[in-house]
Order: C-alpha cells, then sequence, then structure tokens
C-alpha cells in the first residue's frame, strides 16, 4: 500500500512538472565578419561530383551567417541535464549525403535515438563515424543502398563523420543524454522544448567560435534567451 | 648450381623494386588524398572480390586505395616467384633465404594494411610505412645481390672504402629510415599542415606552443576542406621533422666529400654520393613546396617518394661499400 502511495505521488509529481513544462527559445546572431569560405575545389578533380555542379563549385559552410547576421549551427543545451533520455522513442533523425556533402552538416540527438544515413547521390559513399567515447564505425554505402542506422550510447559533442571517398564531406553529430537541446537554423533561431519549470544554466556551442553560457529562470510561459558570437 | 649472372633473375628482381617504388607512392597518394578508408572492407573491396571491381567503381577516394591494393598484390606475386626462383636457382643460401624474408614481409605487409582497414587505426599507417620503406630497401638489395656487378666484383680491381666512411654513410642512412618514421606520424596526424609557412614556423624562427598561441593557429589557419584542428605535438613534430631535415643534407654533403676525397672521382660510390646529395636538395625543395601548395597531393606524394629513394640509395652505397671490404 505504502508502495503504490509512493509511486502514485511520484507520478503526479512527475505530471505536474509537465503540466508546468515550456520551451526555451532564442536567436543566435553573429557580428563582425565572418572568415571567408573557400570554394571545395578537390571536387573539380571527381568527374561524377563535378558533373553535380556545372555552375560553380560549392563552398566550405564553417560559418552559416544570414543577412542580419543570423547563426546557423549552433549546438545549443541545457546543462546538468544528464541520465534523463527517451531516446529510443524519439522519432528518429535523418543526415543525408546529397551532392557529394552531408546535409545537414550540424546534427543532435539523444543517446539511443536513431540516426538514418541516407545516400542520395548517383555514386558510392562510405560512411565513416569517428567518435571519441562512442565505438568508430566504417561502412560503405552503395547509390540508392539501404539505409544505415546508427545509434550512440554516451553524450558526446561534435562526434565526426566523415567521407574518405569524397575526403572534404564532414558532418558533426552531437549527442546528449537527455531532450534538452536544438541547433539554431538558418534564420539563428531554435527551441528547446518542453523544459519543466527551475533555473538552468544553458550552453551554445559554435564548432569553430566555441562556447556560451548564460543563466535563465524557465517558468510557466518559457524562457528566452538569445546569444551573439563574433569572430575569435 | 653456378654462382654466375643470371640476367633474366637480374631484371625480374629489378622489376620487382620498380614496382614497390610505385607502390610507395601510390600509397603516398591514398594517404595526401586521405583515402585510406574509402574502401572499409577487406580483403573484399566494397563487398566484392578484390579483382572484379567494376571500374565504374573506382571514384574518388576509392580510385586511389583499390589501385593501391592491385599493385599491392602484383608486388606480393612478383615477390612470390622471385623468392620461389632464388631457392631453385640461386647457389647462395645467404639469399636464398633472403628471398625468402623479402616473401614473409609482404605477406605481413598485406596484412597490416588490411588491419589497418579493418580496425579503423590510424596509427597502424606508421608501421604501414616503415614496412614499406624497409622492404624497398630489401628489394632494391635483391636486384644488387642478382646483378652482373656484385657476381662479377670479386675480380675486380678492390678498392677499400674507408671504416670511417662507412660507418659516417651508414648513420646517415639510419637517420633518413628515422626521419620518414617521423614524416609518416606526421602524415597519419590526418590534421592537414601544422606549420604553414617555411622557411620560417609562423613567422618566427621556433614557433610558440603555447596553448594561447595553438589557439590562434587554429583560428588563423586558412579554412582548409579538412577543418581538423593542430596540436602542440603536431607544430613540434613538423619542426624536429625539419630539423633533421637540415642535419641530413649537411651529413649526406660530407658524406659526398668525403667518398670524393677518399675514392676520387670516378669511382662509383663517388658517383652514388653525389646522386644522393642531389636527392637531399630535391627533397628538401618538395619539403618547401609541400607547404608552399598548403599540401598538394601530387607535391606531398613526390616527396614520400624521393624520402624513399634517398633511403635506398644510401641502403646500397653501404651494400656496395660493404662488398668491397668482404672481398
Amino acid at each position: 500500500m505504502k508502495k503504490t502511495s509512493l509511486l502514485l505521488a511520484i507520478g503526479l509529481l512527475a505530471a505536474a512538472q509537465c503540466l508546468h513544462a515550456a520551451d526555451v527559445t532564442g536567436v543566435i546572431t553573429f557580428q563582425g565578419t565572418a572568415p571567408a569560405e573557400k570554394e571545395i575545389t578537390p571536387i573539380k578533380d571527381d568527374p561524377s561530383c563535378a558533373a553535380l555542379y556545372p555552375s560553380g563549385l560549392p563552398k566550405t559552410r564553417f560559418y552559416v551567417v544570414g543577412a542580419n547576421g543570423e547563426l546557423a549551427d549552433v549546438v545549443v543545451s541545457l546543462k546538468g541535464m544528464s541520465g534523463k533520455s527517451p531516446g529510443a522513442a524519439a522519432p528518429p533523425v535523418t543526415l543525408d549525403q546529397k551532392g557529394a556533402l552531408y546535409v545537414p552538416q550540424i546534427v543532435a540527438l539523444q543517446t539511443g535515438q536513431k540516426l538514418v544515413v541516407k545516400n542520395s547521390d548517383p555514386f558510392i559513399h562510405n560512411v565513416h563515424a569517428k567518435p571519441v567515447a562512442n565505438p568508430e564505425s566504417n561502412q560503405v554505402q552503395m547509390s540508392g543502398g539501404a539505409d544505415l542506422i546508427y545509434t550512440f550510447d554516451r553524450p558526446e559533442l561534435f562526434l565526426k563523420f566523415q567521407c574518405d571517398v569524397h575526403p572534404w564531406m564532414f558532418a558533426w553529430v552531437s549527442v546528449f543524454d537527455h531532450p534538452y537541446f536544438a541547433a539554431s537554423g538558418a534564420d539563428g533561431k531554435f527551441t528547446i522544448k518542453n523544459v519543466p519549470a527551475g533555473k538552468y544554466t544553458l550552453e551554445a556551442i559554435h564548432r569553430k567560435l566555441g562556447a556560451q553560457t548564460a543563466e535563465l529562470e524557465v517558468k510557466a510561459d518559457g524562457a528566452v534567451q538569445n546569444f551573439t558570437f563574433s569572430p575569435k | 648450381m653456378n654462382n654466375k649472372y643470371q640476367p633474366t633473375l637480374f631484371w625480374f628482381a629489378t622489376l620487382n623494386a620498380l614496382t614497390t617504388f610505385l607502390l610507395i607512392g601510390l600509397g603516398g597518394l591514398v594517404t595526401s588524398h586521405e583515402a585510406g578508408l574509402s574502401v572499409p572492407d577487406w580483403p573484399t573491396s566494397l563487398q566484392r572480390n578484390m579483382f572484379l571491381l567494376p571500374f565504374s567503381e573506382w571514384t574518388g577516394g576509392v580510385f586511389y586505395e583499390h589501385t593501391h591494393r592491385l599493385l599491392a598484390s602484383l608486388v606480393g606475386v612478383l615477390t612470390t616467384i622471385l623468392a620461389v626462383w632464388l631457392w631453385l636457382k640461386d647457389p647462395r643460401p645467404w639469399l636464398r633465404w633472403l628471398g625468402i624474408t623479402a616473401f614473409l614481409l609482404v605477406m605481413a605487409q598485406g596484412i597490416l594494411g588490411g588491419l589497418r582497414v579493418r580496425w579503423q587505426m590510424d596509427w597502424l599507417g606508421v608501421p604501414h610505412a616503415a614496412v614499406a620503406q624497409t622492404f624497398l630497401v630489401l628489394t632494391g638489395a635483391l636486384a644488387l645481390f642478382t646483378g652482373r656487378w656484385w657476381l662479377n666484383s670479386t675480380t675486380a680491381i678492390p678498392v677499400s672504402v674507408p671504416r670511417g666512411l662507412r660507418g659516417h654513410v651508414l648513420s646517415v642512412t639510419f637517420l633518413i629510415f628515422l626521419q620518414l618514421l617521423l614524416a609518416a606520424t606526421m602524415r597519419h596526424q590526418h590534421a592537414g599542415l601544422a606549420i604553414t609557412d617555411f622557411p620560417l614556423a609562423y613567422g618566427k624562427v621556433w614557433p610558440a606552443t603555447s596553448a594561447a598561441a595553438i589557439a590562434h593557429y587554429n583560428a588563423t589557419r586558412p579554412p582548409g576542406t579538412l577543418g581538423n584542428p593542430i596540436t602542440a605535438f603536431q607544430v613540434n613534430l613538423q619542426m624536429a621533422h625539419r630539423l633533421v631535415a637540415y642535419a641530413l643534407f649537411l651529413g649526406v654533403a660530407a658524406a659526398a666529400l668525403r667518398t670524393l676525397k677518399k675514392l676520387g672521382g670516378r669511382d662509383q660510390l663517388t658517383q652514388f654520393a653525389f646522386l644522393w646529395l642531389a636527392l637531399l636538395a630535391l627533397q628538401i625543395l618538395l619539403g618547401a613546396v609541400t607547404i608552399w601548395t598548403n599540401k598538394a597531393a601530387d607535391v606531398t606524394t613526390a616527396h614520400v617518394m624521393v624520402g624513399a629513394l634517398a633511403l635506398l640509395n644510401g641502403a646500397l652505397w653501404c651494400l656496395i661499400a660493404l662488398r668491397r671490404r668482404s672481398r
């Protein structure tokens, strides 16, 4: 009887917390002049890849900055939230290989959550995951071949995916053991959903520009926190 | 069996050494193009029999890695034939066993290359490169030992090589081997150029390697496609490579002058020593161009190949000098 009451109390508490969960939103901006991106010139040495770019080669995308300074590809997360991942139940995240590039280049997901890697190109790739905390793997993926499915058991920031067939291709996958994270989009905006009310440290990390943190309190109507990055 | 010159055997051994040299170049291209793991399976290639991979799939990095595997297979076959040939037709027991050693080494090298792919271990590329250089010296030596000059030299007029000179050249050759190990370690960091200027290093004679300096280098490096940050270890490694290069140039120049003084300008060993000096000069130039071109794959690979030739040159010089002593 005592046990049932205890479980009931915990359940009610959790439900109450969910009722008070809200979103953390914000906009990431870049101030200053971003270093110039370079054309990915090795593409022209591979006829099958070059054929995809008849009117000019793509450039590196280290700093994806919008017309008004909106900064994409910043990974934002709540700190100190470890061990709360329901990742296995979360919908899969897709990483495509398209135009001999990884799309998107920055991905974030939870431990246990599926990462589906596709090959939309008319040629082969090898998908070479080079983690530090998780096991390394390297697999061939033919054009139109079956999707490759990855899951990661341990949290890790900017886990590198690369293609050795096309050595300019990289993607960076950040793995969290909780659901409170997001990556900023092309408009610089991010949303971390269903954050329980409380005080937190929010961290924003750009692979080249470094990390910033901010203290914030999430109330019933959520919280807003913006970040501004500038060249190092 | 007579210990006499067999031209077919000699030319076959020479072909094996030349093919091995080309294989080192192709291996250099694999690393220069970061293509070592573009074919993730071994001994199959892209889940097919290696020898039946359709040409349409030899694209991008696969082209370099797959042709490297095919040429390596050819070297394996050539070395096996050579070992059997020596065993059956050469009267010198030590040479027959040297042929067996070459066979075992080429097998070990193939397995090492395969494990580097299967285990996805970058550092295995370093012993793979070291065995490649050793194997080149071995195949070059086999060609020398089966050559007319080696077999007939017992009747030629002896010109002895001073012991000090032999030790000098042997030491420099050994230092070249260590330099090639340093270079292989640098290349298998897969981080691009650790120092982007030459002859200075980040504008100084010796670059700063504090955490702040390394962070500054990483922030101001031209955005390469690789994008891996460099470390203080990598900066120090390249500086060590530069210092050893200068020491080697001086060592080889001194060896060439000493050989000229002791043996005269017409001696074969003097010509060999000056060829060695020319190779070292070319090698330093290629090293500089490697940096100035931000590690262009063809230049970097030429740097690897000339390095291998410099090692072979020194090793063959030592063997010829030893032959004169043992006469």
